[in-house]
């Protein structure tokens, strides 16, 4: 320990700063590369043609459609019953040996890898329930991947809302349920929209998980029924199989450019709603 | 009782019928993976699938060895990447940035998080795969490319759990050790780190857990072929990569042999998270 105090600080500092910004640069990095590679082929017809050849030409619009449908679906599963859970957690019951259950199951059901969950939705929705490669199966599945991240955001955003707001309307003598749907639910909407918006992003990422339950079909869904091939899996299909390299940078760089904006927004309500109760 | 308040009794019982979703959807995965991975390992014994070396699913030969020890390499390797990276961040984050720059420099990591795995499987296939194969030899596709990806993947989770564990800290810790003279890196190092210490395991436990499970960018990077690597530059293949790559066309005990796979990466993550828990649950009892 030649080093004096000052010294090892100054060291500590230089080696420590540099791992962050090599971390910034890493991202930096990936998100320029896709997007100067990728944004050249980008245009309006490129997002409203359909794949043709699969995929070698013609646009992703087909995939566009795919995605939105699978994530509305996961969405519209996960979003209530998260809400409830948290809903639940904070307003319905005390901490104890119930809830510490409820957290456990989701804090597990968080961790367990997306091809597991692909596996599971392929032999439960997929063949035992006879439901296909469908947008319902992938939707169904997807959902109960997004349903832990809803759950804690939400309890999050609920349990920020000050105890004052339920206090003021339990003496106005509403019930409990009044209290949750107009004063709590309201004020912690932006939180719990700002956990939706998240898993949104999720869900338009996920490839392993849907590529064995909605299937890569490259027509546009027509039902809840129809096997659809997300952007994700579009992007993984034609890279790895070498379909072609400018389509693969061109849905890349869409895909890069949504999750930004979803990044974005997210972070924006987040403040808002951080700034509204501190 | 009034009818609100009858009412208000079956909101309740809905409510907590809804909070059992995620427990039951546990419950439901794990049966229905054991149950159709369980029978064959049994069938074969258990020897031959956690021990066997020579995986020839299609001639009944389902050693998952090379497998195992495929993720093991690559998790290792992800682990040594990530781990010191990923706490600078936090310390960075935490400690040493100020207010304004953390705040710009935090999203910025975050959104590492956002980016799907794909994006960074097609990034090791054009940028880092062939950089290994003209400067350090071998196919390109190896544990090395593997491992510095998913080490690159693990990030948000080690930083986010660790900056969690960091300001878990009472802030008096921290402004003791000021006060008493020390520099803000031997506060950290000989104050904040020990007691934020299981919190910062967890972070470690949750980053290998995202390790192990990542499916995607390790498919189109580590080369898949079925055997034990000899160097970091050989190729490998995980036991996601095992389920992934044949589920397309697999049949019959060939299938189950691959939800057998399923149910050792399920009992792997398990006990990864049972252990996170476990040490963060003894954080929350130590203040």
């Amino acid at each position: 320990m030649g080093l004096s105090p000052r010294l090892e600080q100054k060291a500590a500092q230089v080696v420590l700063w540099t791992f962050t910004l090599a971390t910034v640069f890493i991202l930096l990095f990936i998100v320029i590369f896709i997007l100067r590679k990728g944004l050249p082929m980008l245009s309006l017809e490129f997002l409203s043609s359909n794949p043709e050849d699969m995929g070698r030409a013609g646009g992703i619009f087909s995939t566009i459609v795919g995605t939105l449908a699978l994530t509305l679906m996961a969405v519209l599963i996960a979003a209530p019953l998260g809400v409830g859970t948290a809903i639940f957690l904070t307003e319905y019951t005390w901490e104890g040996r119930l809830t510490r259950i409820i957290r456990f199951g989701a804090e597990c059901l968080a961790g367990i890898p997306s091809i597991l969950f692909g596996l599971f939705g392929f032999i439960l929705f997929v063949t035992k329930l006879k439901l296909g490669w469908s947008i319902l199966s992938g939707g169904l599945t997807l959902s109960f991947m997004i349903l832990p991240t809803i759950i804690r955001t939400s309890e999050e955003a609920i349990r920020s809302v000050p105890a004052s707001y339920r206090e003021v309307s339990a003496s106005l003598g509403s019930t409990k349920w009044q209290m949750v749907t107009r004063v709590v639910l309201p004020s912690a909407m932006p939180g719990i929209a700002t956990g939706i918006i998240l898993s949104i992003g999720r869900s338009i990422s996920e490839t392993a998980a849907v590529i064995f339950t909605a299937g890569s079909a490259l027509r546009i869904p027509t039902s809840i029924f129809s096997s659809s091939r997300t952007m994700a899996v579009h992007f993984y299909i034609l890279a790895r199989e070498g379909i072609s390299m400018p389509h693969a940078y061109g849905t890349a760089a869409v895909l890069v450019v949504t999750i930004l904006m979803i990044n974005i927004v997210s972070y924006y309500l987040m403040n808002k709603f951080i700034r509204r109760y501190s | 009782m009034t009818r609100l308040e009858r009412n208000d009794r079956l909101i309740r019982l809905g409510l907590l019928m809804i909070a059992f979703s995620a427990v039951s959807i546990l419950i439901v995965i794990t049966l229905f993976i054991f149950s159709e991975g369980t029978p064959i390992m049994f069938k074969y014994g258990l020897r031959q699938f956690l021990l066997g070396l020579n995986w020839y699913p299609t001639e009944k030969s389902f050693g998952l060895l090379p497998m195992i020890v495929g993720s093991l390499f690559v998790t290792s390797g992800a682990l040594l990447v990530g781990v010191p990276t990923g706490l600078a961040c936090a310390v960075v984050l935490t400690q040493f940035a100020s207010k304004r720059v953390a705040r710009i420099l935090k999203p910025v990591i975050e959104l590492l998080a956002g980016i799907p795995s794909v994006v960074y499987g097609f990034i090791g296939i054009v940028v880092i795969v062939p950089f290994i194969r003209e400067n350090l030899g071998g196919p390109g596709l190896s544990v090395l490319a593997a491992s510095l990806v998913l080490g690159v993947m693990i990030l948000p989770t080690v930083i986010s759990i660790s900056i969690d564990a960091f300001q878990a800290l009472p802030p008096t810790y921290r402004e003791g050790s000021i006060a008493l003279g020390a520099t803000v890196w031997q506060t950290t190092r000989m104050v904040l780190i020990p007691a934020a210490r299981s919190g910062l395991i967890a972070a470690i436990i949750l980053g290998m857990g995202r390790a192990i499970g990542e499916t995607m960018a390790v498919i189109m990077i580590a080369g898949n072929a079925a055997a034990i690597p000899g160097s970091p530059l050989a190729p490998v293949r995980t036991l996601t990569s095992n389920i992934a790559l044949e589920m397309g066309y697999a049949s019959g005990e060939h299938r189950e042999a691959l939800f057998a796979t399923g149910v050792i990466l399920f009992v792997i993550i398990m006990v990864l998270n049972t252990l996170a828990n476990w040490t963060s649950s003894r954080r929350r009892r130590g203040f």
